[in-house]
């Protein structure tokens, strides 16, 4: 069910880890979804340059994870808001529907560790709103 | 194809002596058992032959064996067919929240239609409560339906108690008994159960047979309309070499149960012991005593199912888990919510399944594997990782 773009960040996953001292932290999910993710951002002028996950879920949640902190190392805060869900699922030559709500997760992630860092520096970053928790449709029902 | 195969609950492999005559009967006996001349007669001496088979592992009278195309049809057919028949007497129906979806879905399915069903809750063991089931009895409930053994966590129900309580209320007692048939000892009357569903692929039969035992006596509707066979009551030309390789598998296995089960209960003891023992946070769902020999449920916190069978599955091992990532729901498995666990315990739970092809050395391969993968997940858990930090 799942393509080996998939598999392979599953297998493999980039980045895993955690960064100390790291310029902003977003955790996104609950563990009654069967779903968190948490980003590690190290951000200097403006520039990504490192990111890490840890995460709780299933093979597309770590490979989602894996894939968007992989797409933002090396880009502007700016390019990096363009690491959208859909560009993950691209970039992992697919996700099966019912897990696509992991690629909106590690977006909101993104998004989250994000807005940390701008609270922390008092700053604001065009296009960027705050993550709700779980806003990924765990509790649709 | 996995190497090592720890979900016989989901299905077993076909026994190689039951494939090889299943095979020699779908060739040389193709006549239709309703036809008079020899090789007609030929398939109907086959179907005969199961029926006997079958009623021997049940204590049943061989008349009281109907075949059906599933577990879940003989299911759906029991609940239906009873609801149907004994509609002037009420039109209640008692069940448990633990059921296999074959008997829960039906059930729903009757909500729908004018009945009324009580879904008992299980105690924190996975076990239906004896005083729940009485308080539940109503003058118009007309159907108990419990299952005999659970797939998920493998709990054997009560089964003597809830058939005693059933027969002094004069009310009929149906059990799924698709995960019991050849782990656990059946008989039908001294058990007061009046019907009973079966499945073939779960005793190392064929996929797509099944059979429903109907106590002499208790009227049922039939299911499928056509033809007479199966008595009028499940019309439709029968799977005369699915249903001898029934027979067959459930001869075998009757002749060997004993042997079988001991030999598949040492290996279950040891993983748990094992896996509880090395690997911290965890715990085993379901009653340790009143449990299928071949089950293991366990749960390891702060990690979630899918990964681990993934990761079990790039070892070669097959197994399965109650995470809502496997369901393709959002929610984990009712049967453990229905334990009391959190949805975190459940998302991290994990069903061994053994069967009769298991080995000490696979289950020591697994033990070894699944402690490598916890720790591993685990390492990656934003959940473990702020658990450690507060230490
Ligand atoms: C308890 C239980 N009931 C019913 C079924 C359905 O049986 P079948 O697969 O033959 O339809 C299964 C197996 O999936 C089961 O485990």
């Amino acid at each position: 069910m799942y393509t080996e773009k998939v598999m392979d960040h599953f297998a493999n996953p980039r980045n895993v880890g955690e960064i100390k001292g790291a310029s902003g932290i977003g955790q996104v999910g609950n563990a009654r979804c069967g779903d968190i993710m948490k980003v590690f951002l190290k951000i200097e002028n403006n520039i990504i340059e490192d990111a890490k996950f840890q995460t709780f879920g299933c093979g597309a949640a770590v490979a989602t994870s894996s894939i968007a902190t992989e797409l933002i190392i090396g880009k502007t805060i700016e390019d990096a808001l363009k690491v959208t869900n859909k560009v993950v699922t691209e970039e992992l030559d697919g996700l099966p529907p019912a897990k696509l709500h992991c690629s909106v997760l590690a977006e909101e992630a993104l998004h989250a560790a994000l807005w940390d860092y701008a609270e922390k520096n008092n700053i604001t970053i065009a296009g960027l709103k705050k993550a709700t928790e779980c806003s990924h449709g765990c509790h649709e029902h | 194809m996995n190497k090592i195969y720890f979900d016989n609950a989901a299905t077993t492999r076909i026994r190689e002596e039951v494939l090889r005559e299943m095979v020699t009967n779908l060739a040389d006996v193709y006549g239709n058992p309703s036809s008079v001349y020899k090789t007609g007669r030929e398939a109907r001496a086959l179907l005969d032959k199961a029926r006997v088979q079958v009623a021997n592992i049940l204590r049943a009278d061989a008349s009281e064996i109907f075949f059906t195309g599933s577990g879940t049809e003989a299911d759906n057919w029991a609940i239906r067919g009873i609801a149907k028949s004994y509609k002037d007497k009420g039109n209640h129906i008692i069940t448990s929240n633990i059921e296999h979806h074959a008997v829960l879905h039906t059930c729903e399915y009757l909500e729908k239609n004018g009945y009324e069903v009580t879904y008992l809750p299980v105690n924190s063991d996975g076990i239906v409560e004896i005083e729940d089931l009485k308080k539940a009895i109503r003058p118009e409930t007309i159907l108990i339906t419990i299952m005999f053994a659970n797939n998920e966590i493998g709990t054997i129900q009560p089964i003597t108690e809830i058939g005693k309580v059933a027969k002094e209320n004069g009310i009929i007692f149906h059990t799924d008994a698709v995960q019991a048939v050849g782990a656990d000892e059946i008989d039908v009357n001294a058990m007061n159960i009046d019907l009973l569903a079966l499945s073939a692929h779960k005793l190392h039969g064929p996929k797509g047979v099944g059979a429903l035992y109907v106590r002499k006596g208790v009227k049922l509707e039939p299911f499928i309309h056509g033809g007479k066979q199966e008595a009028g009551k499940r019309a439709g030309t029968e799977n005369v070499a699915g249903i001898a390789a029934l027979g067959h598998a459930v001869e075998l296995l009757q002749n060997e149960m004993q042997e079988k089960n001991e030999k598949v209960l040492n290996l279950r003891n040891m993983i748990i012991d094992e896996l509880l023992e090395k690997i911290p946070y965890s715990r085993l769902n379901g009653s340790r005593e009143h449990r299928l020999p071949g089950n293991i449920n366990i749960s390891f916190e702060f990690i979630e199912g899918e990964s681990m069978l993934l990761l079990l599955d790039m070892k070669g091992i097959a197994a399965s888990s109650g995470s809502a990532c496997t369901s393709g729901s959002l929610d984990p498995s009712h049967v453990l919510l229905a334990l009391g666990l959190s949805h975190e315990i459940a998302h991290g739970s994990l069903r061994i399944s053994i069967g009769m092809y298991n080995t000490e050395e696979e289950a020591k391969i697994l033990i070894t594997e699944l402690e490598a993968i916890v720790k591993r997940l685990r390492e990656m858990s934003p959940l473990w990782n702020d658990f450690i930090n507060k230490q």
